[in-house]
This record gives structure tokens, C-alpha cells and sequence, in this order.
């Protein structure tokens, strides 16, 4: 009810967004960035709270949100949750689990993705996940679907609740945060789209009949059931595919320049909670 | 009839004289075949797919991204300034989401002039 009111002010907020995109990355910083985005959503979706944002298309449309709260009455991705924790339980062949490698702690969401100063780039709780594996003699998991997302599913589980809140300790790191914000905003393709066009500038409007999320709490859910898929995929597995829906080439999942995107767009949802895995049309 | 075939012939060579002049609108393309052939253009999603993001008369499902596409020959009397919102929306609006259909080759200048005989039906 109050939901049918939001999804009405969305279509009608209008608001110019050419001040995101014409500014070179280097114009502002993360801190200037963060509130910039927070206030443009707030406003073009009056009356969503920030945490709803979480929920991504599901937050301001409320007629897919009745259906979706329907699937997550039983969620489909439930037993590959469970799946998830078995191959936590379940030692590598020298012995070792992976809580070796996360403290003993499956709840490590929060902690990515994050600047390592002595690697110099951004690691990725999936580039974790495989790291430990090799580390321990096992052959590295495919990025996209599959098993990947099972373990990623357990330790988004266990760290529901706990919020977004990732830092960009120096320059370096600045750096690479400034190269996702670069790559968010490049128009490419046939189609001449940045991932902004649909996602900040169409957030809330319909192509055809594809409602659009907003950017604001896309990070959030992961890894992702979605209807269309059958199953579980990675964060990095929809941009390749809204990459493709661009006409554009995509990068490879795990790549530097996936994982400064992610690096830029998980930053932007700092304060809102992560509550993967989720559900999607 | 006869004399429909003879226009078109007439319509193809004054095409051929343009062809090149990126720009031109090829003016003498008009007629019910021609908007048949855009309408088509207009909602096919690999074409134009105009109706992903705006509203046209009959079209199943449109978006809401652009305007709704009403009243064309009122609004664009002048045929070049319509012929340049699609071949490049980017000239009139740099932040705009509206794909640059001529100019990145998603449709063919004799395709542009299709979809605008049909836009001017509606
Ligand atoms: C042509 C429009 C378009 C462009 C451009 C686009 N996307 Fe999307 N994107 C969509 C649609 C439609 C969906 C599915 C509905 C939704 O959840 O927004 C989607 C979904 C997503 C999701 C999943 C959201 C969720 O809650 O499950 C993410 C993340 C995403 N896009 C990121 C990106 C990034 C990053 C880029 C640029 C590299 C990009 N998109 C470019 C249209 C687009
Ligand atoms: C992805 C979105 C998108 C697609 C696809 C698209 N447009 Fe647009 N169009 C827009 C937007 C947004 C505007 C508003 C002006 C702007 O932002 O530049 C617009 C404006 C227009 C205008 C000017 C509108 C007016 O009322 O004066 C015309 C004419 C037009 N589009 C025709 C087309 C045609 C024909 C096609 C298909 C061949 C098409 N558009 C495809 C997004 C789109």
C-alpha cells in the first residue's frame, strides 16, 4: 500500500543524474561520491528507506515485490545454503576447511571486497575462496555458477545482517576505486549505454518490461537465484551479463576490472546491510 | 499501381544521388510500404526496439524510459530533425540514454527513413 505510492513517486522523480556522469572519476572523492548517491536515491525514491534499498528492483516496484515476497516465503536457494555449509564442514585433502583460512568464521561478507596493500589490487571474497582452495592443494572453482556459489551462499548466510561498510585506505587504493567509477560511467557498446544510464539515470522506469534497480544496494544480495538462470550466479556473472545486454564486450568474472567495480559500487552501498543469498525474477 | 512502381523507381535513383551524405534524409522514401517496413523495424528487439523505452500506438509493452512517440508530423514537421534524434541522440542531448542508432550501425539510413515514415503515422 505504501509501496504502490513509492512506485508512483519513482516514475515522476525525475531528477538530472548528468552530474555523475560528466565529471572525470578524479572530480570527487569516495566520501563526496557516497553522499552524492545516497541523496540522488533518496530523493527520486521518496519514502524508501535506505535498508529497503537491499532489495533491489523489489524496493521501489511493487508489483514484482509481491511475487518475489511469495518466492521467499520458501526461498529457492535454501538448499544450496545448506549445500554451502556442507562443503565448509568437509576438509580439503591435506585435512585442512576452509574456516583455516577465515578464522574459523564462515561470516566474512563484511569483510569484502577489500584493498590489499601489499598485492596492490582488490580481492574479492570469491578470489578468496579460490586462494584458500589452492592454498591447500584444490583446484580453483569456476567464478560464474556452480559450486562457487554454494560456499558463497553459506557465508553470505552467516553474515546477513552485518552492514556494507567498505574502505578505501589510501592512495593506491583510490586509484583502483577511481578505475570502477571510470568503468561504471564509459559509455560502450552498439548501444552507447554506461551501466548508469539504466541504473541510476532508468532506475524504477521499464524497458519493455524489465523494471530497473536502482545502483544504490545492488551489491547486497549475492550470490543471486535467479528464475531466469535456474539457479545461483555470482555478482560478477550479471555484470558480464548486462555487459552483453550492452552490445558491448564483457570482462571476465575476477577480473581487475570487474573487481574495481565492484570495488566502486560496494563502496556506494556502504551503511546498508548485507542479506545474500536472494532471489530474483 | 503501374504508377507506384515508377515513384519508387524514381525514389531508389534520387536515394543514389545522396548516398554518402550521411546525413541526408532520403525524402523521396515515403509511403504506406515504407512505414509497414519501419513499423516493423520500430518493435523488433534486435532492430530499433524504439518500444523498449517509448510508448507508440499498439505496441505491446512499451517502456517508460523516453517519451511517448504521439503526434510525430505536428511535433516534427522538419523530416532532418527527426532523421538526426535517431541517427545520433547524443548531438542534442550528450547525457541522453537513447542509443545512436545510425551512427553506430544499428540501422542503415534507408532503415532510419522507414521507421520515420511510420513514426509520421502516428
Ligand atoms: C540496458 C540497460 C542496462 C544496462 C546498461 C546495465 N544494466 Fe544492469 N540490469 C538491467 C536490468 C533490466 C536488470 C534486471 C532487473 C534489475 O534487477 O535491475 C539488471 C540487473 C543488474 C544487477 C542485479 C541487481 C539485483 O538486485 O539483482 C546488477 C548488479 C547490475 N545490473 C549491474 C550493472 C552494471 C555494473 C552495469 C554496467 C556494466 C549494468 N548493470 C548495465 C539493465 C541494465
Ligand atoms: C534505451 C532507450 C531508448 C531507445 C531504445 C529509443 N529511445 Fe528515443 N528517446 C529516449 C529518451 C530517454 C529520449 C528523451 C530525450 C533524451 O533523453 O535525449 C528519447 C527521445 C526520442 C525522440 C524525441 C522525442 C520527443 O518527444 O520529441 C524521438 C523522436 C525518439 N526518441 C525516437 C526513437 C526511435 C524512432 C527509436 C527506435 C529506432 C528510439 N527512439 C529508441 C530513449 C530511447
Amino acid at each position: 500500500m505504501k509501496l504502490k505510492k513509492l512506485a508512483i513517486a519513482a516514475v515522476c522523480a525525475f531528477v538530472a543524474t548528468g552530474a555523475f556522469a560528466a565529471k572525470k572519476a578524479t572530480d570527487t572523492t569516495p566520501d563526496q561520491d557516497l553522499k552524492a548517491y545516497h541523496d540522488f536515491f533518496m530523493k527520486r525514491f521518496p519514502g524508501v528507506p535506505l535498508q529497503e534499498f537491499a532489495n533491489g528492483i523489489y524496493a521501489v516496484n511493487s508489483i514484482s515485490r509481491q511475487n518475489w515476497e511469495a518466492i521467499e516465503e520458501f526461498p529457492p536457494y535454501d538448499p544450496m545454503v545448506e549445500e554451502g555449509e556442507e562443503m565448509w564442514n568437509t576438509p580439503f585433502t591435506n585435512g585442512k576447511t576452509y574456516a583455516s583460512c577465515f578464522n574459523g568464521n564462515p561470516a566474512q561478507r563484511p569483510n569484502y571486497p577489500h584493498w590489499d596493500d601489499a598485492r596492490k589490487t582488490v580481492v574479492t571474497l570469491p578470489m578468496a575462496i579460490n586462494e584458500c582452495r589452492t592454498k591447500n592443494g584444490e583446484k580453483p572453482l569456476k567464478y560464474a555458477k556452480g559450486p562457487i556459489t554454494r560456499i558463497l551462499a553459506y557465508m553470505a548466510y552467516q553474515s546477513r545482517g552485518q552492514k556494507t561498510n567498505v574502505t578505501i585506505p589510501n592512495k593506491d587504493a583510490l586509484a583502483a576505486y577511481n578505475k570502477g567509477k571510470e568503468i561504471y560511467w564509459k559509455r560502450r557498446g552498439q548501444l552507447n549505454f554506461n551501466c548508469g544510464s539504466c541504473h541510476v539515470q532508468s532506475s524504477g522506469q521499464h524497458i519493455r518490461t524489465n523494471v530497473i534497480s536502482p545502483a544504490l544496494g545492488q551489491t547486497t544480495g549475492w550470490p543471486v537465484y535467479r528464475s531466469k538462470w535456474g539457479e545461483l550466479g555470482t555478482l560478477h556473472r550479471r555484470f558480464k551479463g548486462c555487459m552483453k545486454q550492452m552490445r558491448a564486450k564483457p570482462y571476465k568474472p575476477q577480473s581487475e576490472e570487474f573487481r574495481d567495480l565492484e570495488y566502486f559500487l560496494t563502496h556506494m552501498s556502504n551503511g546498508i546491510e548485507f542479506n545474500g543469498p536472494s532471489a530474483r525474477e | 499501381m503501374r504508377k507506384a512502381a515508377k515513384h519508387a523507381t524514381i525514389a531508389l535513383s534520387l536515394a543514389a544521388m545522396f548516398t554518402g551524405a550521411s546525413l541526408m534524409p532520403q525524402v523521396a522514401s515515403a509511403g504506406a510500404e515504407s512505414a509497414t517496413k519501419g513499423k516493423e523495424l520500430a518493435w523488433n528487439r534486435k532492430k530499433g526496439n524504439c518500444l523498449a523505452c517509448h510508448m507508440m500506438k499498439d505496441g505491446v509493452s512499451p517502456g517508460d524510459i523516453g517519451p511517448p512517440l504521439v503526434a510525430m508530423k505536428a511535433r516534427y514537421p522538419d523530416r532532418q530533425k527527426l532523421f538526426n534524434q535517431i541517427y545520433d541522440a547524443t548531438k542534442t542531448n550528450a547525457e541522453t540514454r537513447m542509443p545512436p542508432f545510425g551512427k553506430h550501425k544499428i540501422l542503415s539510413n534507408a532503415e532510419i527513413n522507414a521507421v520515420i515514415d511510420y513514426l509520421y503515422t502516428l
